[in-house]
């Protein structure tokens, strides 16, 4: 694991309120379509598959990315808050890799 | 014939007019775009209207174009690009927590092309939108 992703979200909200949340994840994305210049082979696919979003355990939002998705994936949605507590985000790569991160958020 | 400038004006301007209309009308999908389409949908149906995609008209780099895209209800939306080699995007899904269904990334877009946004409601039914994107450096390498 190499750098830590990033997830940005107001620190403090209403109940029910709805904000947005900004996320950023470094990693190539590599969309399996790509040939090396050199030996003209085709570099295998290596994206993350796969992004999650809990609230305190509930779900928020479950992205499922393709070969389409750009590097360094950028991904904002909406969060409705329906309490304090823990955003926690999830995303899985080809290799298996499991990148995490959480933010907490008050109640104003 | 002896066209005034104005009668020139009137006519170029009426051209422009009317190959600006079909475009989201009946959008001339490649069968692989179709394919992605019908098996998000199951064959169903799929209204205009009641999603809004948001992308720029001109991607100078099409290596990562910013998306935008809302529709109040909806519990998925896939993204279709028609000119890509592989044309599905991503799809994202809204659950409990997941406020008024709006998300936003960046993808890459091979060449000028439309993006399609397919909707499922919360109710069974299906809508989608589409936007023509201008890709001046296209961006699956």
């Amino acid at each position: 694991m190499a750098i830590k992703p990033r997830i940005k979200l107001p620190k403090t909200a209403a109940i029910d309120e709805v904000v947005t949340v900004k996320t950023l994840l470094t990693h190539r994305m590599e969309s399996g379509r790509r040939r090396d210049p050199d030996t003209d082979e085709i570099i295998p696919r290596m994206i993350v598959h796969t992004f999650e979003a809990t609230f305190n355990g509930r779900p928020v939002v479950t992205f499922k990315p393709e070969g389409a998705v750009s590097e360094n994936p950028y991904f904002a949605f909406s969060l409705k808050v329906p309490e304090a507590g823990e955003l926690t985000c999830v995303w899985t790569d080809d290799e298996g890799e499991v990148f995490e991160g959480s933010k907490s958020i008050e109640i104003a | 014939m002896n066209l005034s400038r104005r009668r020139a004006l009137a006519l170029g301007g009426a051209v422009v007019t009317v190959s600006l209309v079909p475009v989201n009308m009946a959008l001339a999908l490649t069968e692989e775009t179709q394919g992605v389409i019908d098996a998000f949908t199951g064959g169903a149906a799929v209204a205009e209207g009641g999603v809004t995609l948001t992308m720029p008209e001109l991607a100078e780099n099409g290596g990562a174009v910013p998306m935008t895209v809302a529709a109040p209800g909806a519990v998925s939306i896939v993204i279709v690009a028609d000119g890509n080699p592989r044309p599905e995007v991503i799809t994202f899904n809204f659950e409990e927590l997941s406020g008024n269904s709006e998300a936003s990334t960046r993808i890459r877009l091979a060449q000028t092309q439309s993006v399609i946004a397919v909707a499922e409601m919360a109710d069974g039914s299906f809508a989608s939108t589409s936007v023509e994107v201008s890709v001046t450096l296209g961006g699956c390498g």
